[in-house]
């Protein structure tokens, strides 16, 4: 894996490189880079199988990470490649092109946390959530207690009983 | 995509859609020559809740869209106001078949980011227990394929013994469908007295079981006329969609997390994944038949391999004050229907910054089936869905 990395060293500009276990590798690269690194990584490096892509929010950086899985069946090693985009009219460069499942992660990501991806086939259908009209709710400052709260509020006529109160009421009631 | 079905061949296709240069179909929907279908939500043949969308001309689909969206509860957001132990009664949730691979998924990287080395004990029993439920998953799935042909007899007596496993993770956990035994540091008990001679018991019956329905479905004229040649997956999709489990290995792709990236106690088991080449849906289906059998032999050396006592669980700090610290990490599991991995982030808080499941679903469901459908009869729908075992849930957490 160190081999691996030091020779995308030569050709990318990695931020982090971390070690979390034999076989997998994080690394930290520019948005600019991201697809391009993936794709090399699918065709140079035998990174074919692609295992998830999915979005941290750092609410408090203002800052989204992707963080996209890859994983070489042959070495049997897995790299993840994270990038950090703005969180304000978040945007990344669509990579559908290069495996056929991306595009539903895509879509989900915009769905879920409103970042777009330009040129993405179907990004725009609602892919989970159907007439949405809040802010995508993976969202850090998606509050989902007062969703819920002013959402789902309590149905008429019913009504909330001390069990041991209404136990003693129906059995022993002259008691 | 451009593959005509078998059914067709030699018949008259000019009123079908042509092939366009980019190799996909050219589908003029206002045309009106062209039927909209709904296969689902409540569907026999729809495996869980999702429905796809069929365009269809005469009875062949020409364009398939999933829609899912039926069960979604949040769970991803939810891990977020939730400590990480109060994650695991949500997180098995997420795959009702299959809950242990969540508790296990879960608890291996809390373990691996708070650095805490699992008791040997706990390792066989979560190897036994990871088993068992691949054990009850397949008793269901696998005579489940002769259902959607229209042979209920198999899964009438794979229900009976996959009740039987039940009773065993009943006596072993105190639930039958969710367990919650999986937890950080090791499993919740040991087996109770008399669990072996049990389980051996169940095991001969499943033996039965394989035999019988060998004879049954597998051997069945129309069951194989439903299922040879049908819902063929090329092995050039298989990276390109993210192929995994079963559904790669009947395309000649010897993939299964248990050997390629050992885990648990399995470096120590002797057992050689099954594949094949055919790649259709009886292939499939015949490859999880014999990952049943694999199954079962697994069971049997786990049973005569592990100790019958010793420390079942590490010492971990207070789970309700317990903070993870900061990293982030990916673990995966041999799921009956794949790879099955938890992607979690954590800030150093007591609380998960980010939790999020890959299930095989997601793309086999998904992205695989609306290409897979194209060209597909009407009537081979269901059967190629449940040939691809999919789990809705999964898809949309």
């Amino acid at each position: 894996m160190k081999k691996i990395i030091e020779n995308l060293g030569y050709k990318f500009i990695l931020y982090e490189v971390e070690y979390q276990r034999k076989n997998l590798t994080f690394v930290t690269v520019d948005k600019e880079n991201t697809v391009q690194l993936l794709a090399y990584l699918r065709d140079y490096e035998g990174f074919k199988h692609f295992v998830l892509m999915t979005a941290v929010d750092w609410i408090e950086d203002g800052l989204f990470q992707i963080t996209y899985i890859l994983n070489n069946p042959k070495k049997k090693i897995d790299l993840a490649i994270r990038t950090k985009i703005l969180r304000e009219k978040a945007k990344m460069t669509t990579a559908h092109h290069l495996w056929n499942q991306v595009a539903t992660y895509q879509r989900e990501l915009k769905e879920m946390f409103g970042i777009d991806f330009p040129g993405s086939p179907r990004v725009n259908e609602s892919f989970i959530l159907e007439g949405w009209d809040n802010i995508p709710p993976m969202r850090r400052d998606f509050d989902t207690k007062k969703y819920a709260e002013e959402t789902y509020f309590p149905r008429l006529g019913r009504g909330t009983n001390d069990p041991s109160e209404y136990m003693k009421q129906k059995l022993y009631p002259n008691e | 995509m451009s593959k005509q079905h078998w059914l067709n061949i030699g018949y008259d296709r000019s009123k079908y859609p042509e092939t366009g240069g980019d190799g996909n179909l050219i589908v003029d929907k206002e045309s009106q020559k062209f039927v909209k279908v709904w296969q689902g939500p409540n569907h026999p043949g729809v495996t869980g809740n999702m429905s796809v969308e069929l365009t269809i001309s005469g009875d062949e689909i020409v364009e398939a869209k999933t829609h899912v969206g039926y069960l979604h509860r949040g769970f991803e957001k939810l891990f977020e106001r939730r400590k990480f132990i109060q994650v695991f009664p949500t997180c098995i949730r997420m795959c009702v078949a299959e809950p242990d691979y969540n508790e296990y998924n879960l608890a291996a990287s809390i373990e691996e980011l708070g650095g805490i080395e699992v008791p040997e004990v706990a390792q066989w029993l979560r190897t036994l227990v990871l088993e068992m439920a691949r054990l009850q998953t397949l008793l269901r799935v696998v005579p489940g394929q002769g259902g959607t042909t229209g042979l209920g007899i198999g899964v009438q007596w794979g229900v009976y013994l996959r009740d039987l496993i039940l009773d065993r993770f009943e006596e072993l956990t105190g639930g039958r469908v969710y367990h919650m035994y999986i937890i950080p540091g090791g499993v919740r008990g040991l087996l109770p007295a008399g669990f072996k001679k049990r389980m051996l018991d169940n095991l001969s019956k499943i033996d039965e079981f394989v035999q019988n329905i060998d004879n049954v479905m597998y051997s069945n004229a129309v069951f194989k006329k439903r299922t040879v040649g049908i819902g063929y997956i090329d092995p050039a999709w298989v990276n390109s969609f993210g192929i995994v489990g079963p559904n790669a290995r009947a395309a000649g792709f010897k993939r299964d997390v248990r050997k390629d990236y050992p885990y648990l106690k399995y470096p120590e088991l002797d057992f050689d994944p099954y594949t094949a080449t055919e790649s259709d849906i009886y292939t499939r289906s015949r490859v999880r038949w014999h990952d049943l059998q694999i199954t079962v032999d697994l069971i049997r050396q786990i049973l005569d391999k592990m100790p019958d006592d010793g420390q079942i669980r590490a010492e971990t700090p207070n789970v309700l004050h317990w903070k993870i610290p900061k990293g982030e990490t990916y673990v995966r599991a041999e799921s009956s229907r794949g790879e099955y991995g938890f992607y979690v982030v954590s800030d150093g808080t007591e609380y998960p910054r980010r939790i999020n499941l890959r299930g095989p679903s997601y793309t086999h469901a998904v992205s695989l089936l609306e290409h897979l459908l194209i060209g597909a009869n009407i009537a081979d729908v269901a059967n190629i869905m449940v040939s691809l075992q999919t789990c809705p849930p999964e898809i949309e957490r």
